[in-house]
Formats: C-alpha cells, sequence, structure tokens
C-alpha cells in the first residue's frame, strides 16, 4: 500500500508540473481547448488518487478548483489574468498540499479556505458576480470576495421534482485500450448503470478481428445502453467520471413520452446486428464468432505484419511511453559501462603492442568492438540525459512568491527546457538556479515606481534559457534591470576588507567582486536574498560541477549571469598531455588554442613569473609540472608546448606541458570517493594502458597560482 | 603472490566465539596486523600515479579494476622511513568505512586466529604516531605483532595534513 501511495504521489508531482505548465500557457494566450482539457485532467486526477488515499484537505480543494476550472473549461469564464492569478496560486496550493499529504504535515487552513472561496467566486451562477467576474479586474472587487459567503445550493430539491419524470438515455461507450490499461473494467461500469434504472445493454463486436490479427492489448468492443432513470444526465455522466478520457461516450437524451421500444432504436439495433451478421459472413472462419463473446481481452496471439503495424501506430500515438526504473539500476549500468570503455581501450592497446598488424582480422574485430562500445555508452548517457524542464518548471513558482515578497511586477520568459542535459547535472542545478532568480528579482530588478522613472515598463523581464553550445550546455538567467551599480559594488567591497579602496579594477573585475565569499550588496538580510550566503555559493556549486560562471552587466539595462556547465558528469573529452613523466587529462573544453612558443615572445616578469605574447597580449604563463609539485625547476619553454585556456571571467592563461598525446573521450573517476578533493586536480580517469591518470582542474590550477604569486615574493616558492 | 597458503592453523585459540582473525604483515623489521574483516584483498605492487599537493605517506592512485585507489605507504605514515617500493612489495586493500584504500607494506607473513583477551595494551615507549594507529600488541611465537586501526590512516580533509 505503501508503495502505491509513493507512485501517487509521484504522478501528483507529474500532474502539478503538467498543471502549472498548462495555466501558465493559457496565461500566455493559448487559447487550444486541449490545453485546457489538460489542466482541468491533471486537478481531476489528482482528486481522483487521493480519494482513494482518502486525503479529505486535498480532496476537498481539488473539487473545488477542479469546479472552477470546469467553468473555464466549459467556456463559462473568460481566462483572464486575475483568473488565471487566481488559478496558479490555487495550483501552488495543490502542490502544498499534495506535500503536506506526503509528509503528513498539514497547511494553514485558513488560507486554503480563502483561496477556495476565491475560487467559489468563479462560479458564473453565482447570482451577485454574474459572468462579469472572470473579465473585471478584481482589484475593487476584493472587498467583495473577502465578504463573500458561498451559498449551497440544494440539489436535493431539484431530485425530488424530477423524481416523477422517467428520463430515457441512449448511451455509446467504445473504451479506448488506455481504459483497460487503467484497469477500470467495463462490465463495473456497466453496473453502477444498472443501478440507476432499467437498461438494456447491447455489445457491438463487429470491430473485432479474427484471431491472429488480434492485439490483446487493443480495445474492440462498443456497447449501446438503453437507460430508463428517474436520475439527470449528471448522474448518468458521473458513472463514467474516471474513464472520460479514456472512451468515445456519447449520452443521447431520448424523448421521455416516447415508449421505450421506440421505433428508431429498435431500427437501429436490427442495423447493428445487420451489420455484424453480414461482417461475421464475411469472414472464412466461422469459428471466429465463438470468440468475442468469450471475454473482452482474449489471450496474446502472434499479430500478423499489418496487425503489428498498427499497433505500432498505437504505441505513437499514445504519446511516448515511458517506463520506471530505479535510479540505481541506471547508474549500475553506467558504471558497467564506462568499465567497458576503459577495458575496451587496454584491450585495443595491448592488441597493438602485441604486434598485430593493422589490416588483420583481429583489428578489424578491434575496431568494430571499439564502435559498438562508444555506441553503447551514448544510449546509456542517453538514459541519463532529461530536459532542464524539471529545473526550469520550479521557477514560476519561485518568481511568483518572491515577486509577491517584494512588491515588484515581474515576468519569467523561459528558453529552451527541452535541453537535455544529465540527471546529475540537473539535480544540481536547482539551488544555484534558485539563488540566482531570487537575486534576479530582489537585487537585479527595480521597483515598479523606478522602472516607470527610468522609462521602462512597470512588469520587470526575467529570462532564463538554456542551450547546448560546444558539448556544454549555457544557462542563462538575465534581468532588464538596473544592472550592477558598480560604484556600490566597490565601495562595499573596500569596507568589507576584500579589496584596497584604492585598487584599479577593470568593470569586469568589479562585475565579479559580486562573487567573493562574505559580499552581500544589500545592507539588510532580507528574506528573499542575502541570508548570509551569496553568489560565492552559488559559484562554488557551479564549479563543483565542473561548470563556469560569468556576468556581464550593463547599467540600466540590466545584468545577465551565463553558467557553462558539462553535459555529463560521466565522460569528458580530453586532451592527453605529458608533464614531469606523467600523463595529465586537460578538459578540451577549457583549451582555447594550443602553440609551441618561441624563445622571443617569452619574457620573465618580475621575480620567477613569466608571461608569453600571443598577438601582441601578454599571457601568464604557467608551469604546470611545478604547480603541480611534480617538479621543482621551471622548465625550458621553448621545448614545451603552451596551451592558452580560458578560465572563468574569461582571464587567458598559458600553460606549460611537456607535450601533447592526443586527445580522447575519457571516464570520469571521482577521487573523492576513496581519498579526498585534490587541489587541481578535477577528478581522475584511466588510460588505455591501465593506469589511472589525473584530469586537470584549469580554473583551479590557475586561481592556486594567482594566490600563491600574490602571496609571496618569491611566486612559485611555496608551489611545490 | 603472497604467503596466504601458509595458513598458521593450531595458534592460541580459546572458544570459537571470541576468537578473532587478523592479518599480520612485515615492514622492515617489525611485525605488524589488521582485522581480516577490513582486508578486501591482496596484490602486488603497480606503479602509482602520485597526486599533487598530497602527504608524502601518500604514494599516488592506481587502478584497481576500474576504481581509483589511493596508496598509503604505510611505514612512512607510521614515521619509519618507507623503502622505494619493488615488484616484491605488496598492496593490502583494505575497507575504512564507506572507502577503499590501498596499503603498501613490504610483505604479508601470517593469517592469525586468536582469542580477543591475548592483545595487550599498547606499550608506554611507543612514538606518538604509533600511538595514534597501533590499538594493542600481540605475543605469538616470540614475536611482537602490533595491530593496527586503520580509522586514521587517510589524512583528514585539511590542506596541510601532512
Amino acid at each position: 500500500m505503501a508503495a502505491i501511495k509513493q507512485t501517487f504521489f509521484q504522478e501528483c508531482e507529474e500532474q502539478l508540473c503538467e498543471l502549472e505548465t498548462g495555466l501558465l500557457a493559457i496565461d500566455d494566450g493559448d487559447t487550444d481547448s486541449e490545453t485546457v482539457n489538460a489542466v482541468f485532467r491533471a486537478v481531476h486526477s489528482i482528486k481522483g488518487g487521493a480519494g482513494a488515499f482518502s486525503l479529505e484537505e486535498l480532496v476537498q480543494f481539488a473539487h473545488v478548483f477542479e469546479s472552477a476550472l470546469d467553468h473555464l473549461r466549459a467556456g463559462r469564464l473568460a481566462p483572464s489574468g486575475e483568473v488565471l492569478k487566481t488559478m496558479l496560486r490555487a495550483a501552488d496550493m495543490l502542490a502544498d498540499l499534495v506535500r503536506a499529504a506526503r509528509s503528513d504535515s498539514s497547511v494553514d487552513t485558513a488560507s486554503r479556505e480563502e483561496l477556495a472561496n476565491e475560487l467559489r467566486a468563479f462560479d458564473p451562477h453565482e447570482p451577485s458576480k454574474g459572468s462579469g467576474q472572470g473579465i473585471q479586474a478584481s482589484e475593487d472587487d476584493d472587498p467583495d470576495i473577502a465578504g463573500f459567503e458561498p451559498v449551497p445550493i440544494c440539489l436535493d430539491d431539484l431530485g425530488t421534482e424530477l423524481h416523477s419524470i422517467q428520463n430515457r438515455f441512449l448511451i455509446h461507450f467504445t473504451p479506448k485500450p488506455g481504459l483497460y490499461a487503467k484497469a477500470n473494467e467495463t462490465a463495473l461500469l456497466m453496473r453502477e448503470l444498472s443501478k440507476l434504472g432499467e437498461i438494456q445493454i447491447i455489445c457491438d463486436y463487429s470491430h473485432l478481428p479474427l484471431l491472429d490479427e488480434l492485439d490483446p492489448e487493443h480495445s474492440y468492443l462498443s456497447w449501446t445502453v438503453e437507460l430508463t432513470t428517474v436520475h439527470d444526465e449528471t448522474a448518468v455522466r458521473n458513472v463514467f467520471e474516471f474513464v472520460e478520457w479514456d472512451c468515445e461516450l456519447d449520452i443521447q437524451e431520448l424523448d421521455p413520452e416516447a415508449a421505450p421500444d421506440d421505433e428508431a432504436i429498435t431500427a437501429l439495433i436490427r442495423e447493428m446486428q445487420a451489420t455484424v451478421e453480414a461482417d461475421l459472413a464475411a469472414r472464412s472462419d466461422p469459428q471466429v464468432a465463438s470468440v468475442p463473446a468469450s471475454a473482452a481481452e482474449p489471450p496474446a496471439t502472434a499479430g500478423n505484419p499489418a496487425m503489428s503495424q498498427r499497433g505500432k501506430q498505437e504505441m505513437a500515438t499514445a504519446a511516448q511511453a515511458t517506463i520506471r526504473v530505479d535510479l540505481d539500476r541506471v547508474d549500475r549500468l553506467i558504471n558497467l559501462v564506462g568499465e567497458l570503455v576503459i577495458n575496451q581501450a587496454v584491450l585495443t592497446q595491448r592488441v597493438f603492442e602485441a604486434g598485430v598488424a593493422r589490416a588483420s582480422g583481429v583489428a578489424t574485430g578491434i575496431d568494430e568492438l571499439e564502435q559498438l562500445t562508444r555506441e553503447i555508452q551514448d544510449s546509456v548517457m542517453a538514459i541519463r540525459a532529461q530536459p532542464v524542464k524539471s529545473v526550469f518548471q520550479r521557477m514560476p513558482r519561485l518568481v511568483r512568491e518572491v515577486a509577491a515578497l517584494t512588491g515588484k511586477k515581474v515576468r519569467l520568459v523561459t528558453e529552451g527546457e527541452n535541453t537535455e542535459v544529465d540527471k546529475t547535472v540537473i539535480e544540481h542545478l536547482t539551488d544555484p538556479l534558485t539563488h540566482m532568480i531570487r537575486n534576479a528579482i530582489d537585487h537585479g530588478l527595480e521597483s515598479p515606481q523606478g522602472r516607470v522613472a527610468a522609462g521602462k515598463p512597470e512588469e520587470g523581464l526575467v529570462r532564463l534559457s538554456a542551450l547546448h553550445r560546444s558539448g556544454r550546455i549555457v544557462i542563462e538567467v538575465s534581468d532588464d534591470g538596473a544592472g550592477i551599480d558598480r560604484t556600490t559594488v566597490k565601495a562595499i567591497a573596500a569596507a568589507k576588507g576584500l579589496i584596497s579602496p584604492e585598487a584599479a579594477l577593470s568593470e569586469e573585475e568589479v562585475d565579479n567582486l559580486i562573487f567573493l565569499p562574505g559580499f552581500s550588496t544589500t545592507s539588510t538580510v532580507s528574506d528573499i536574498s542575502g541570508r548570509g550566503v551569496g553568489m560565492d555559493v552559488v559559484r562554488r556549486s557551479i564549479q563543483s560541477l565542473g561548470g563556469r560562471i560569468s556576468i556581464r552587466s550593463k547599467p540600466s539595462q540590466g545584468s545577465t549571469f551565463t553558467l557553462s556547465l558539462p553535459l555529463t558528469l560521466a565522460v569528458l573529452d580530453g586532451m592527453v598531455v605529458t608533464v614531469a613523466d606523467e600523463t595529465l587529462i586537460v578538459p578540451l573544453s577549457a583549451i582555447v588554442e594550443t602553440l609551441r612558443p618561441k624563445a622571443d615572445k617569452v619574457h620573465g616578469f618580475g621575480g620567477n613569473a613569466m608571461v608569453i605574447a600571443i598577438r601582441d597580449q601578454f599571457v601568464p604563463l604557467i608551469d604546470v609540472g611545478r604547480e603541480l609539485g611534480y617538479r621543482a625547476k621551471d622548465t625550458d619553454p621553448c621545448a614545451s608546448v603552451v596551451l592558452l585556456v580560458e578560465s572563468e571571467g574569461h582571464a587567458r592563461n598559458a600553460l606549460l606541458v611537456d607535450a601533447i598525446l592526443g586527445q580522447r573521450q575519457v571516464v570520469i573517476k571521482s577521487l573523492e570517493a576513496n581519498y579526498r578533493h585534490v587541489a587541481g586536480i578535477a577528478a581522475a580517469t584511466i588510460l588505455g594502458d591501465g593506469r589511472v591518470a589525473l584530469i586537470l582542474d584549469t580554473d583551479a590550477v590557475v586561481a592556486h597560482w594567482r594566490e600563491v604569486a600574490t602571496d609571496f615574493e618569491e611566486p612559485l616558492a611555496a608551489a611545490g | 603472490m603472497t604467503d596466504m597458503t601458509n595458513k598458521n592453523q593450531g595458534r592460541p585459540t580459546a572458544d570459537p566465539a571470541n576468537a578473532r582473525e587478523l592479518i599480520a604483515f612485515r615492514m622492515g623489521a617489525q611485525e605488524f596486523c589488521v582485522d581480516i574483516m577490513s582486508v578486501r584483498e591482496i596484490r602486488g605492487w603497480t606503479k602509482a600515479t602520485p597526486l599533487p599537493h598530497s602527504p608524502p605517506f601518500v604514494r599516488g592512485v592506481v587502478n584497481l579494476r576500474g576504481t581509483v585507489l589511493p596508496i598509503v605507504d604505510l611505514a612512512a605514515r607510521l614515521g619509519f622511513a618507507g623503502a622505494e617500493p619493488t615488484a616484491r612489495h605488496v598492496i593490502i586493500v583494505a575497507q575504512i568505512g564507506t572507502q577503499t584504500i590501498g596499503l603498501l607494506v613490504d610483505a604479508v607473513s601470517d593469517i592469525l586466529t586468536l582469542a580477543e583477551d591475548l592483545i595487550q595494551a599498547t606499550p608506554e615507549v611507543a612514538s606518538e604516531m604509533a600511538k595514534t594507529f597501533v590499538r594493542g600488541v600481540l605475543a605469538v611465537d616470540q614475536r611482537m605483532i602490533s595491530m593496527i586501526a586503520l580509522d586514521h590512516v587517510l589524512p583528514a580533509d585539511e590542506r596541510d595534513a601532512a
């Protein structure tokens, strides 16, 4: 039971996402009825599930919400901005209630009731409001809503009135395969219907194919029911409430005066029987006739090509089929594939070391193995890849809440939410993004008055976008606010002793001051951003993912934070280099270019430091071997190779290595798992010869070099 | 690859419920042992990839069937001069908490099964460094074997653990 409940909550999360996405789409002017239906369906499913687990609070609220949505669906309520605002808040409340139910806690009843009343107020049948409610902005309606008392409408009266009248309905019911997939059963529905009154059921099995063409998962039968009842159409529809979307349902009300054996029905039934008989007659195998009667879902049979074709189409239309898999299993698979890749590389190297000719059959086999391994690896990685949507979807709510807290008007625009990235990266994205968006609203955007005064629209814009760029995912958070106030930033940094007051800093350097630990531009600690943690935490968490963060800002035009992250934390494209007889991997994404330095381009610079002139620009030259303590003395730059790397803030540095061996994709192995973090090293990998090679963290190497260079008179003395 | 077959049965074993199994190994002239339950496997020395900015007793990392295994030179860790490892040296792969590490020792000498109460307290003469790691001593066949606890073998997470 607990497991089923767990599944229910998981599905709730999905439904809530769909709900929010749908509402936002409607807010953006999406008038497609399917969108409204999807929203309605989401709330309805949550209600249904919650009912099964007797989660009363959830059911009640979902019901009120559902009724309001029903008015929207039926067009009785116009989807105005105010209506949708309330609906979005209701969606948030529903999410809170689901979470509360999950953790067995409770939600503030007062706010829930208030919201429920607001939703009830959307009822156009409510005379005092009329249909104008949805269209009018509710600014001046607010007091009315607060004082609004829901008027219970007694439907029992209606019922007694109807008791004397016999209603007759003709119901055509054609279940779709999905109906059975969700464990609904036609027989039970029919039994429910029979409780309403007198019924006559005719099953139409004319669409039933021959046994060898029969797809056991498909639904071929349909029913025609004639019902004579004292209840009204709603009662009849309620029977089908939970299967509504998984069947074709047509309910016709027949003239109650007419006799039960109405000509029309008899004609219809005759017609149907004729078709069935004709159909059966047309088939060569008379035995088929006995099959349809036996069961709605006959046993499995192998389909012929035509049938499987149909089956495939079915799959395509029933959205993309997905399965839930325990993440541990996927991780295990990924680890194993990682081993396979390494093993394959080892094997390749050994085979050629053993002197096998390149043109031999063994070599061809090895090549094919390599290709296959690569393909397996790509497919396995694709299993882990997920659209960033799951993170982006949490942001609208955050924006609404922060906007409400700060009294600012904010519109969030998201782009590229289908950009895919490894699940582990996604998991680590939520916190930094949350913080950055909070910052963008709290610090970036001006107050509505301030914006109007600056000649901007009152509503601020926060843009969240994702895209793939050269093997990395780039996520941008930008606002159209005031931009970074560089004078203030500098003054604060100086006041906090982070820089010396007379330091001459470029604009970019000033902007980057906000990433320093202990920096916060707001003098008071607000509830939204600035709980003592700041952009330095964001930067650190991004860096721990192998990512970089940079900032662009223009006064009065806004700021843009750019995150660049690896697509996966499992493999990396690297350049294999040697330094002091050790093999190192340098992430390809960090390298801008490689070159062989000429003697006249390398200059000593102060104590022990060196710079190299690259196209008339002087770039600091860092000897990786010394930096890592692999050798005590500087090597001769002219006998080495220079890797020009770009680090955070677009600063360029030249790393000196002994030689480049080549490029290859390597499987990332954690050093922290069995050891601990090593300064200057991002991770480890295993090379073709079976030895461990370290993956260089270029940013950390540069940062460490800088630290040492500024801290000590003899910059490189402490490096070893 | 080691003298694992030289299993010493008939050691002073009291009642089996109270018995402990230990793996004894040599470093220089001294003998040490660790609980057999923490030992995963024993393998020969392969050249390690040195780690930058690491304390001298961390020899580097090796590939253990796809796992990156840090190698601690136990002699250096205990404060004696470690010799340059050769192919005759041995790595004891041990489990410490959630981490797996390799301990570089000269050779594995014995597997002991003995009663818990035969373990004596560490003599007061031991150096500070040894006291951190030695949990007790055993007298077996006129040899003294120090029992080592592995909890603190890896450097603490501060940068200047060396």
